[in-house]
């Protein structure tokens, strides 16, 4: 089990969605206090889809990576979908045993999209 | 397998001998251990004081007309007395047994909260780990009283002048760390103590001995200070146990924490008083075992001469200084004083831009290195003094040998191989 595969570490040097949306309808920004790692997410949600999504953060390369692959995979899907992803699925898309000490980088981002869907409306 | 004879000092380190009292290297002879910091690692002779305690005279303490019960006592008085003479305690009565430094700092802030009012100020300073901070914090909180901290020179001491210049005649506590466990910076407490009690005898002075205990000799008269607090699992004892000192008077003025069993003199349903000192501050059943191995972590460490602790710190220190400079110059920052005669124990760095928490899974994946990352317990030095998110911990004790930082460097370069 290799945590540092290349699929993993290509997002992390590219990561997908960088940056920050001009007109998000939601954004939140969440950090790992143990670690410093940070992610902030601006989304355009219109019918209840993933219109568009960006990020921005720092931190280290699992959780910027992880982020990374979320955001690829979720734009375009609708917000249910979204919300109903698990942390299984994380592991599952990361494709390696992660431990209990890097659960919460390789989780950060899917918890950050997540709570704004659900409390980070732009009024 | 013999082990070290514990009644005669041992003259010169020998550390393949050293390695051999602990099992855990025994079993895992790929182990790299560079995290002495956050624990260090427990030989043989203590582990089995625990299991004798279990297997042999497991019963509780204080109580118990039968011979089990009394073996456990005498067993953990025992452990007092030899706690109280490690670190030159006038009485064995001035030691209290805690779960840690953690609970040790919290009893004394809770302790002395009665006192504090809101024209009062707590000072501390901007190095220490939270359990030396957040109790005073929030103790000023409830009291509206000034939470002051002082502030860090260049090369990460504390300014002792700018320390100086916050006391007043309304400072009550100063607490301080002796030896920190990110800078690895050695805080000149005697001195620092002396200054504080010129400008305000009355002011109550703690000190936070965690990282110090297992590399210097500590004396409490020497030092003066009013309180002193450290884990005896940072000086190869078990975890669970720690170390609450106080000059007898001032431990007086410590109101309970924690109320219960074995703390009281009279309970009736309209009031209770307390026991004596140390008693008094030790409600409920503690960890028995753990606090008699803890004698045996004392001897243990009393097996060493602590100048062969320090020579052999300061030998490792100078290797993996120098290795970093070496093989990767200003791609490596090192946080702390330059000069090893001021740091001990703990090198905090980064290295590049890459998150410690990726160098420390890659050493570890690579390399069975163990080393820290993290803020190590210190966010406002690292958000607001250092200015990075996370660092790099490497510590040693007395089992490291070179080659282990040889490792540490392997395994940096893989790093930088795969992170780049």
């Amino acid at each position: 089990m290799d945590l540092y595969q290349e699929e993993i570490l290509e997002h992390y040097h590219n990561p997908r969605g960088s940056g920050k949306l001009n007109n998000p309808t939601h954004k939140h920004c969440a950090n790992n206090p143990t670690c410093g790692d940070k992610i902030c997410t601006t989304i355009t949600i219109k019918d209840n889809e993933i219109v568009d999504i960006k990020f921005e953060g720092e931190g280290c390369a699992i959780s910027q990576a992880t982020t990374s692959m979320v955001t690829e995979k979720i734009k375009g899907k609708s917000i249910d979908k979204v919300l109903a992803i698990t942390k299984d699925d994380i592991i599952d898309m990361l494709g390696v045993e992660i431990g209990i000490g890097r659960i919460r980088c390789a989780l950060l981002g899917i918890e950050t999209i997540q709570k704004a869907i659900e409390f980070g409306k732009i009024i | 397998m013999t082990f070290a004879n514990k009644s005669n000092k041992v003259t010169g380190m020998n550390i393949d001998k050293i390695k051999r009292e602990y099992d855990i290297f025994l079993r895992d002879e790929q182990l790299v251990y560079l995290d002495s910091c956050a624990t260090a690692l427990t030989p043989r002779s203590v582990i089995t004081k625990i299991l004798e305690y279990y297997n042999s005279y497991n019963a509780n303490i204080a109580r118990g007309t039968y011979k089990t019960g009394t073996r456990a006592t005498e067993e953990y008085e025992l452990a007092r007395k030899s706690i109280a003479n490690f670190i030159y305690a006038n009485s064995s009565d001035e030691i209290v047994f805690t779960s840690g430094t953690t609970m040790s700092l919290n009893m004394i802030a809770h302790g002395l909260s009665h006192i504090i009012t809101k024209d009062n100020n707590i000072i501390t300073t901007a190095m220490e780990h939270h359990a030396n901070f957040i109790p005073w914090q929030q103790v000023c909180d409830n009291a509206k009283a000034d939470f002051r901290i002082a502030p860090l020179t260049n090369d990460g001491q504390i300014d002792v002048n700018k320390l100086l210049d916050l006391i007043d005649k309304n400072t009550k506590i100063v607490s301080l760390v002796h030896v920190s466990n990110v800078l690895g910076t050695i805080n000149p407490v005697k001195e620092i103590i002396q200054k504080i009690r010129v400008k305000n005898p009355n002011t109550i002075t703690v000190v936070d001995a965690a990282q110090s205990v297992a590399h210097f000799p500590i004396s409490v008269i020497d030092l003066d200070c009013d309180f002193l607090t450290f884990s005896m699992h940072k000086l190869f004892g078990p975890t669970g146990v720690g170390v609450l000192y106080g000059k007898k008077e001032k431990l007086e003025l410590l109101t309970p924490l924690l109320t219960g069993g074995e703390m009281i003199d009279e309970v009736t349903t309209t009031c209770t008083t307390f026991r004596e000192l140390p008693h008094r501050l030790e409600a409920g059943t503690p960890n028995i075992s753990g606090v008699i191995a803890s004698r045996e972590a004392i001897d243990y460490t009393n097996s060493f001469l602590f100048s062969e602790i320090r020579t052999h710190e300061k030998e490792l220190l100078q290797y993996c200084l120098d290795c970093f400079e070496k093989e990767f110059g200003n791609d490596i920052k090192v946080f702390g004083p330059k000069d090893l005669k001021l740091r001990s124990g703990a090198i905090s760095f980064t290295f590049k831009n890459y998150h410690p928490h990726d160098i420390a899974s890659i050493l570890d994946n690579e390399k069975r290195v163990a080393i820290r990352a993290g803020q190590h317990c210190t966010m406002p030095l690292h958000n607001e003094i250092l200015g990075v998110n996370a660092t790099a911990r490497v510590s040693f004790s007395i089992y490291n040998i070179k080659e282990d930082i040889d490792k540490l460097i392997e395994g940096l370069k893989e790093v930088d191989k795969i992170l780049i």
